[in-house]
């Protein structure tokens, strides 16, 4: 009981933690971009877009490193035999994460904060860059820790003590899993950050408020839709890669994901099945012939493991007991990820060729849609990690530790129900606080965090003389 | 060179720097309702640590990242151990955070007043509890041979535990309060310095007690020197000498620091069930392997990582005043 709530725990707090946590990574090197075409062109309107979306990067970004902080206590407290067991390998890569990546993008954050019209414009400039970098860095080392939870490398069991004891950083840190999962996630995060600049500009064009910033959300439009565009290319390429991956080292992840039950020769992309998971088999599998068999192994008569079988041959390797994860989500999860992610990248395919060459939107509902694709954009980033972490089970580290001898001995239900019940309540109060105040400064606009001058004279430039930090708290 | 050894240093490093810097940020931000007469009073106060607040914590991410990494069975012991604490903390961590950037964000004084408490507690718990938890620490825990901790959390709540909860409460407080001597001016500055100057008197005899309660050996001998330290913050911060002030403070606060690691060595986690059940220095570390790689990265970062954070102290060395804050927005 007190495992399930563990995981429970877990779970909300890491997908909660998961919705900033893209926005940050896009957002960081988009803002930065909006600045480096300021200081590189000196047009106004660049500044303006710099500090709007400035203002909403800082008020996501703040959620996203206070629930990044429970992400790191987490493991100790909730999953003391897990971190015991893997601390020589895992605590590495975490750590290095902190020193690495969390002091630039922390420091630098404040700095670029604070720094307007104290700092030089090229060393303000180079802050936000700094803190891009940090966020950017720190998702490699994160993610080079969890590939390694799903494709071990670079250590041994230690005879004596029965833990894992780091062989290789190298190996850790270059793990085929870890970079291709860096490329998938850091693109979907773009996609993401993309889709929220779109959603946002397409509310300011539809809504249409103040006519003065219409040109600057018209062209914060096409960023929003180019970063989507982009990224989509790198989600596409490097998730084909991923699922070779996941055929290569997690058979019973893929198979649970296409509800695949035996092994099959040139296996069909399944579309839309109901299936008997009790008896281990499909009623309705309606399938693209051989698409399976591509994806996974890059050959369309290949073969691909099923679950039935997989569960025997892990049986026979590592005793008696359910290998198989929760098939109905994995597999609805799969397809979620796929469709809502690529929905939204078509979004943007469509909405680069109705807005070509200065025109715009026809109907409303276009642009309502475009607001519709950033929610869709987060489920798809959120699915992809159900299917990443539930696909993984029964296992923590697989083929090595199971999620039930993971858990903390010492902690007693009562103690996981009273975290689990704290961080549930206070992280639905601060979600409804953040949305408040995101929809709050997009509706105030670009007006409220730089104000238009009076008449049509010439905007004045900043005054560099007046060495004051912006003391913005 | 012992390597263990090494990291057990590395990362009482970490601690301390994360006490003298995040210890003035915590004393700050409790000190609200104290030395802030109205809503300008108080934006000095939080915009005086803005800047530096979030890489001051980031030492706390570091040091418990560190010790995944170099002590596995300490970090996953300590903190499933100390569980209510830690959650406590860390829910007062998520509410700091989020308050700062937030608090300036809302129209209404309400709303302000709201956030404002929420700096208050997200401040002062922690400050009282990361005491109770080192004081815990050095006295040990009810701890099998599976170094799985068994002390209940009223255990937690014993003497020795909260007259160092009492302690760090009381010296961040301090802390917090030359640092707003040193870096505000007007209004705030004068009050910071009276109450700096009234709560020695609360400090120094906590400290007293403490020390003479926990200290033997060298570590006694570091814990005389934060006594006297903190006596000469008191002469300075009377004379107006405020940089002098803070530099004692935050040498009172790393000496406490040193203090309780110092007492702790050679163990980590004291057993108070069977000596035999202790974490050790030497037992709860990891493999050569792990230490000499985080040894490397360490070596090469952490003088980049100090760099930078004194440049950004050195970007925000003025002096906040009320005339430095703009309307609110």
């Amino acid at each position: 009981m007190a495992l399930d709530l563990a995981r429970w725990q877990f779970g909300i707090t890491t997908i909660y933690h998961f919705l900033f946590v893209p926005l940050t990574i896009g957002l960081s090197v988009i803002v930065a971009s909006l600045q480096t075409a300021w200081h590189r062109t000196g047009r106004t309107e660049y500044l303006r877009a710099t500090k709007f979306f400035g203002k909403l990067f800082l008020i996501n970004f703040a959620m996203g490193v206070v629930t990044g902080i429970v992400q790191e206590f987490q493991f100790g407290m909730n999953w003391s035999a897990y971190s015991t067991f893997v601390g020589d390998v895992f605590g590495a890569p975490l750590a290095m994460e902190a020193l690495l990546a969390f002091f630039l993008e922390s420091t630098f954050i404040g700095l670029w904060i604070f720094g307007w019209d104290k700092l030089p414009r090229r060393v303000h400039l180079a802050c936000i860059w700094a803190a891009a970098i940090g966020t950017n860095l720190s998702a490699y080392f994160i993610l080079a820790a969890n590939a390694w939870m799903r494709h071990p490398v670079g250590f041994e069991i230690d005879p004596t003590t029965g833990q894992a004891r780091l062989t290789s950083i190298w190996a850790v840190l270059s793990n085929d899993q870890a970079w291709s999962t860096y490329l998938h996630v850091v693109s979907a995060a773009f996609i993401a950050a993309g889709l929220f600049v779109a959603a946002v500009s397409a509310y300011k064009l539809l809504t249409r408020k103040d006519e003065r910033e219409h040109e600057l959300f018209r062209r914060t439009l096409r960023v929003g839709f180019v970063v989507t565009l982009v990224a989509g290319i790198v989600v596409t390429v490097s998730g084909d890669h991923q699922a070779k991956l996941m055929a290569q080292y997690e058979p019973m992840k893929l198979a649970a994901a296409e509800a695949l039950w035996d092994d099959e020769h040139a296996a069909g992309f399944s579309i839309f099945a109901v299936g008997d998971i009790q008896d281990g088999r499909n009623h309705v599998n309606v399938q693209v012939p051989g698409l399976l068999a591509f994806l996974a192994t890059g050959d369309f008569d290949g073969d691909v493991q099923g679950i039935n079988d997989i569960q025997e041959r892990l049986t026979a390797e590592f005793g008696p007991g359910s290998y198989i994860p929760n098939v109905g989500l994995l597999y609805w999860a799969f397809r979620m990820m796929m469709g809502l992610g690529l929905a939204g990248v078509a979004v943007s395919v469509v909405g680069l060729w109705l807005t070509r060459g200065g025109r715009l939107f026809r109907w409303d509902w276009q642009y309502r849609l475009v607001v519709a694709a950033l929610p869709a954009a987060l489920l798809a980033n959120i699915f992809g990690w159900i299917l990443t972490e539930m696909g993984r089970q029964p296992w923590t580290v697989v083929g090595e530790l199971l999620t039930a001898n993971s858990v903390s001995p010492g902690v007693s239900l009562t103690e996981v129900a009273i975290s689990l019940s704290a961080f549930t309540l206070i992280y639905a109060v601060l979600a409804v606080v953040e949305f408040g105040l995101l929809a709050k400064y997009v509706k105030a606009g670009t007006a409220a965090v730089m104000p238009y001058p009076e008449n049509d004279a010439a905007e004045p430039d900043r005054t560099d003389d007046d060495r004051v930090p912006a003391f913005v708290y | 060179m012992d390597l263990p050894l090494v990291w057990f240093l590395a990362i009482a490093v970490l601690w301390t720097g994360y006490f003298v810097l995040e210890g003035f940020d915590f004393g700050v931000g409790a000190l609200l309702p104290v030395l802030a007469r109205d809503d300008t009073d108080r934006r000095v106060m939080i915009n005086s640590i803005g800047p530096v607040w979030d890489g001051n914590e980031v030492w706390l991410i570091t040091a418990v990242g560190a010790t995944f990494a170099a002590f596995p069975a300490w970090y996953a012991s300590m903190l499933s151990g100390f569980y209510l604490p830690v959650l406590l903390i860390l829910l007062a961590l998520i509410g700091r955070g989020v308050a700062f950037e937030y608090r300036g964000k809302g129209d209404t004084a309400r709303w302000r007043a709201r956030w404002d408490t929420v700096i208050v507690l997200g401040s002062a718990i922690p400050a009282f509890l990361w005491g109770l938890i080192f004081a815990n620490l050095v006295r040990g825990l009810e701890m099998g041979a599976d170094h799985v901790v068994t002390a209940s959390v009223f255990a937690l709540f014993n003497g020795y535990a909260v007259l160092g909860g009492l302690l760090t409460l009381s010296l961040f407080l301090l802390h917090g309060a030359v640092f707003l001597a040193l870096k505000t001016d007007g209004p705030v500055r004068v009050r910071a310095r009276a109450f700096a100057g009234r709560s020695v008197l609360v400090v120094l005899p906590l400290l007293v007690a403490f020390v003479a309660w926990t200290g033997r050996g060298g570590a006694l001998a570091a814990g005389v020197v934060a006594v006297v330290a903190l006596v000469a913050g008191a002469v300075a911060i009377r004379r107006g000498r405020e940089g002098w002030a803070f530099t004692a403070t935050a040498v009172a606060v790393g000496l406490l620091s040193v203090t309780i690691f110092g007492t702790l060595f050679p163990e980590v986690l004291p057993s108070t069930t069977d000596p035999a059940f202790s974490l050790t220095i030497a037992n709860a570390a990891s493999a050569p392997y792990t230490l000499t790689v985080m040894s490397w990265v360490a070596l090469v970062f952490l003088p980049l990582v100090l760099g930078y954070q004194a440049w950004s102290y050195w970007v925000f060395r003025k002096r906040v005043g009320r005339d430095h804050i703009p309307a609110a927005h």
